[in-house]
């Protein structure tokens, strides 16, 4: 295909060539091109098809608004629905294909929709699928789903990286147009810290479409020299292909800058970067949005807005077409039929609304003032329109101008709605603005060249005195005189013919009169029943025309009608750009602790808990199933010795002459009689009496105690017990401080951990049962003079000890204890050995600590001091947690010990129905005893202490199995802990 | 939204973890007649206010400071913040 509609001129680069495809057909476009305006450069008339009702369709703007030319760009897993034609930058070797058509493009098979339109207007779907209803979610939704819906996902990672970036500012400028670029260099000028952002690849917005001058040169070229001069500022940060598209709290901003879109291969650099921008002040010169106006058949392919033909006219040499009429209600438009004559296009006719005088000559064209567009044929592209007097012409593209509307969406972001001006026919922003942002140009309703530059370099002004700065006498710059006189029509009444509203979402001024009729009549049921303005284009040219169709219908004014709510993005986001870097094994950050190269070398295999990776079992030759490797540590840890790594235990050290006295208070049981060399365990409530965590705290000192919480509580009691320090009891001289990370620990357990732990630490201290007995703590030195803490503590039931070093020696510390048990054939032991064995030593943990629990359900309630305040005493109380026959937690054991219980089970009456009404409770926990040879459970049941020996039911439905289990004590193993005293 | 901390300056509220009330600094005394009542009223029985709003908000990737903040819900608007401490200290915090 050659470059039929190129034509001289424009801000294109003639000596790059770009060659690219479309629908797999070679094409030729120029660098500087956007896709659309190669496209047309190529005589593409048609280039997707509609949303419902499968309509050919064509480019109808130039810019992010579009809602027509939609396109799959490139190929493989680098895919990506639903980009905008309009946006889209050409690069050498681009692929994009149409969206939405079943067959070629030209020849839809789903086009049949659009005749049986009469069958699916709005709220066809709530209306017709409802019964039966078995059917909808097995063919009514695949079947709407396959045949709605745009583009499609390449069901592949996307390969990209994206980047996330954090930026300040004195002031934030959002838009380069004319009253942008005016407020940067009044601000750049005078030393403010300026960030400059534009969603385009070059900065003028508007001055790049139009022949306006300024200070005499062409509007382009003044926006040439005024960037030149902003980027030799060192305080001004220019970004192009840059949206700002959120304001959020406190002048914070969420902008997206597309880095390597515009290349055909990003070199490994990140696709984009999703900024945070911090600003003192903002300025948005967001520009305007020109809208349409409804009539019968107006979504033709070659129907678009007329300030878009202006854009591919000037900016980028191309024409839509050879005879161009223009429809419009306000003088605007007329611009647009000047300048196609100016480059010496053919001009049919320019069709005015309004029964006053042309505003302007426009030579050879007919110019026909009261009149209307009716209606237009050509299916796949728009050859005949007719008018309202009756006329019919001959046109191939037919320029539109409803009038514009001012991007007041981001004052909006905060809930601020903008008011209608009357005059000028369009929103402008109103009310409560986000902190600290004003608004100039076009966005703000100024809606001359002269009056934006004016408003641009005023608010830049204004912004520097309140910063405190002064500007550097900067000048207005001047602009050509043009008119922005608009009259408010909205649609032709007398087409017979649908009328589209949202090309997009294919709602049409019918589908908005039925929408009033049925009531849905507020702005927001509209949109809702109509979906007007729900499509990725979010109605920017659609939701105005939309909203003052639903206030004729009412009789309203449009001011009493209203606007939808604004939120974020102001254009769509892609997924990738939101994660950043947080992706798979990046998602969050991970923790390890200090053995975790010694466990890797023993083949660990890991899980996360509490972001640490822990080791869960160590395999070793021969050994196939988790559960192997499992037994094997268990056994050989009750029968000799094992080691595993509490490491990721919170640790919180607390110190202060009122440490004891905190304690007392934060902890249900007692700690100020704890003698100083000993451990205890202690309990913590919530203030509403539910158990939050549990530990052991040591007593290093009088006034120096060591706590352990659980791995994935270590933050939130942490959190806690400085609310309970500074805010609760702020007089108290007590300090906490996280020293989890600064300790690497080590639970040596078994029959011989003394026997091991005696080869390792130093003689001089004497750890035998009679100087060191169960629950003792001290400081003592290890492998020479290694400061370590040692403590008789034991979760597994067995003669335990935990150790601690400094974490720089965690490494060696594992391997010295390693190579100190090696006559008793040591083994590490991962948190699968090590819930076993807690679990037959009926030890609660996370799932019994489970946040809906009491001290009482878990055999703990003595432990709960009636003599002192403490946190969650008083609610701990209270007759709803304290009912007759509590829920207590025992040991379960199946009566057919060949089968495996499973936690979650329900318990019922031994043959009941599981059901609600009959639940007793349920089984917290269940581990398979390589001791006992039979699977073992602990679980929470009513009345469960009084019930020992008694059989019931643990139903499982989801599983759909049903056990017998016999109610025994929790403690399977060594039910009176003498093995813990030996 | 950016908290301007008393001790360290506007600082981005992803800083910081949000408790709720700062009624919640004023636990009740545990020894009193009507502890179980005072108590459930302390835990339970918020204001839900459309505007001004004292609230209790944890500078956990920071200096651990407790702080309350004042803030229009409606608006976020942050008029005033505090050391939470300093408050209890001031409200006559026990101990």
């Amino acid at each position: 295909m050659s470059q039929t509609n190129r034509i001289d001129g424009g801000l294109v680069n003639r000596n790059q060539s770009y060659s690219f495809k479309f629908n797999n057909e070679t094409m030729h476009g120029y660098g500087g091109d956007t896709l659309a305006s190669a496209l047309i450069a190529n005589g593409v008339k048609l280039v997707g098809r509609s949303f419902k009702y499968h309509r050919p369709r064509g480019i109808m703007s130039a810019g992010a608004e579009e809602a027509n030319a939609m396109v799959q760009l490139r190929t493989g897993a680098y895919t990506e629905p639903n980009t905008r034609a309009t946006v889209a930058e050409l690069f050498d070797g681009l692929e994009a294909k149409s969206q939405n058509h079943r067959g070629p493009l030209g020849f839809d098979v789903m086009a049949a929709n659009d005749f049986l339109s009469p069958f699916l207007s709005a709220g066809f779907y709530y209306k017709t699928f409802m019964w039966p209803k078995a059917l909808w979610e097995k063919f009514y939704e695949p079947v709407i789903r396959a045949s709605a819906g745009l583009g499609s996902l390449s069901g592949e990672n996307d390969p990209d990286q994206y980047d996330k970036g954090f930026l300040h500012c004195d002031l934030l400028i959002i838009g380069a147009g004319p009253s942008g670029l005016a407020a940067a260099l009044t601000a750049g000028r005078a030393g403010a810290r300026v960030i400059l952002a534009d969603e385009d690849f070059i900065m003028g917005g508007r001055l790049n479409s139009e022949t306006h001058t300024v200070d005499n040169m062409p509007g382009s070229t003044w926006a040439e020299t005024a960037t030149a001069e902003l980027y030799q500022m060192e305080n001004v940060r220019m970004m192009t292909r840059t949206t700002v598209y959120g304001a959020y709290d406190h002048g914070i901003f969420g902008a997206l800058e597309r880095c390597t879109d515009h290349l055909f291969d990003g070199s490994g650099k990140p696709r984009q970067i999703l900024w945070r921008i911090y600003s003192k002040q903002s300025l948005l010169c967001a520009g305007s949005t020109e809208r349409s106006i409804a009539f019968g058949n107006n979504d033709r392919p070659g129907i678009m807005m007329a300030g878009a033909v202006r854009s591919y006219v000037n900016r980028y040499g191309v024409t839509p077409g050879k005879r161009v009429s223009v429809f419009t209600n306000n003088d605007d438009g007329w611009r647009t039929a000047i300048d196609l004559k100016a480059k010496g296009i053919d001009v049919t006719a320019v069709i005015d609304t309004r029964s006053i005088p042309a505003p302007y000559n426009v030579p050879n064209a007919a110019t026909i003032m009261g009149c209307r567009v009716i209606d237009t044929v050509g299916r796949k592209g728009i050859h005949t329109i007719m008018l309202s007097s009756g006329q019919t012409m001959k046109t191939d593209c037919l320029a539109v101008s409803g009038g514009w509307s001012p991007n007041v969406h981001l004052t909006c972001h905060q809930r601020g709605r903008p008011t209608w001006n009357e005059k000028q026919a369009c929103f402008v922003p109103g009310g409560d603005l986000p902190v600290g942002m004003s608004v100039a140009g076009a966005a703000n309703g100024d809606m001359t060249l002269q009056s934006a530059l004016t408003a641009g370099h005023n608010g830049a002004s204004s912004i520097l005195s309140s910063l405190g700065m002064s500007d550097a006498g900067s000048k207005i710059a001047s602009a050509s005189e043009e008119s922005a006189k608009v009259s408010a029509f909205w649609h032709v009444t007398e087409s017979k013919s649908r009328a589209w509203v949202d090309l997009q979402n294919d709602v049409t001024t019918k589908d908005i009169g039925q929408s009033f009729r049925e009531g849905f009549k507020s702005v927001e049921h509209l949109k809702r029943y109509t979906t007007l303005g729900m499509a990725t284009d979010q109605g920017k040219t659609a939701n105005v025309l939309g909203l003052a169709i639903m206030a004729e219908c009412s009789g309203k004014t449009i001011e009493q009608t209203g606007t939808t709510i604004f939120r974020p993005p102001y254009t769509p986001i892609p997924m990738g750009a939101l994660a950043g870097r947080a992706r798979g094994k990046d998602f969050r950050p991970f923790r390890l602790t200090p053995s975790h190269k010694f466990a890797e070398e023993k083949n660990a295999a890991f899980v996360e808990t509490g972001m640490w990776l822990r080791g869960q079992w160590y395999p070793i030759a021969g050994e196939t199933h988790w559960r192997e490797s499992c037994d094997r540590e268990v056994r050989a840890t009750r029968e000799s010795v094992g080691v595993c790594d509490v490491t990721t235990l919170g640790k919180i050290d607390i110190q202060g002459r009122d440490a004891a006295a905190f304690l007392d208070r934060v902890y249900a049981n007692t700690f100020g009689t704890l003698a100083v060399g000993k451990v205890r365990y202690g309990l913590m409530l919530r203030e509403d009496g539910i158990v939050m965590d549990d530990g052991t705290t040591a007593r290093m000192g009088e006034h120096h105690f060591v706590m352990t919480t659980t791995t994935a509580n270590a933050v939130s009691v942490f959190r806690h017990m400085e609310f309970c320090r500074q805010c609760l009891w702020p007089n108290m001289d007590v300090h906490l401080i996280s020293a989890t990370e600064q300790w690497a620990q080590y639970a040596v357990a078994g029959p011989n951990s003394r026997k091991t732990l005696q080869n390792l630490v130093d003689k001089e201290f004497d750890i035998s049962n009679e100087a060191f007995p169960f629950m003792a703590c001290g400081e003592v030195t290890v492998a020479g003079g290694i400061p370590a803490r040692l403590f008789r503590i034991s979760f597994s039931g067995e003669l335990a000890y935990e150790i601690a070093v400094p974490t720089r020696y965690g490494d060696s510390m594992i391997r010295a204890i390693m190579q100190a048990g090696e006559e008793y054939n040591i083994v590490p032991y991962g948190t699968e050995a090590l819930g076993v064995m807690r679990i037959e030593k009926g030890h609660a943990a996370g799932n019994e600590l489970c946040g809906t629990t009491t001290a009482a359900n878990l055999g703990l309630g003595m432990m709960v001091s009636k003599k002192k305040d403490c946190i969650g005493n008083v609610l701990s109380q209270r007759e709803g947690l304290n009912p007759e026959k509590p829920l207590q937690l025992v040991g379960f054991k199946p009566v057919d010990t060949s089968i495996s219980l499973s936690a979650g089970a329900h318990f019922v009456t031994k043959g009941a129905e599981a059901t609600m009404a009959n639940d007793q409770g349920w089984m917290t926990s269940v581990a398979y005893s390589p001791i006992l040879n039979h699977s073992i459970g602990l679980g929470l049941i009513e009345d469960g202490k009084n019930r020992m020996g008694e059989i019931v039911t643990a139903a499982n439905p989801l599983k759909q199995s049903s056990v017998d289990v016999e109610i025994v004590s929790a403690h399977f193993v060594d039910p009176d802990g003498d093995r813990l005293r030996v | 939204m950016i908290i301007n901390h008393p001790l360290l300056g506007p600082r981005d509220a992803a800083e910081f973890v949000y408790l709720g009330d700062a009624s919640l600094i004023n636990r009740p005394d545990a020894s009193s007649d009507d502890a179980a009542q005072a108590f459930y009223e302390y835990l339970y029985l918020r204001d839900n206010p459309a505007g001004e709003h004292k609230e209790l908000w944890y500078h956990e990737q920071g200096d651990r400071s407790w702080l309350v903040v004042t803030r229009n819900t409606l608006t976020h608007e942050i008029s005033k913040v505090e050391i939470a401490r300093d408050v209890a200290r001031a409200a006559g915090g026990s101990a």
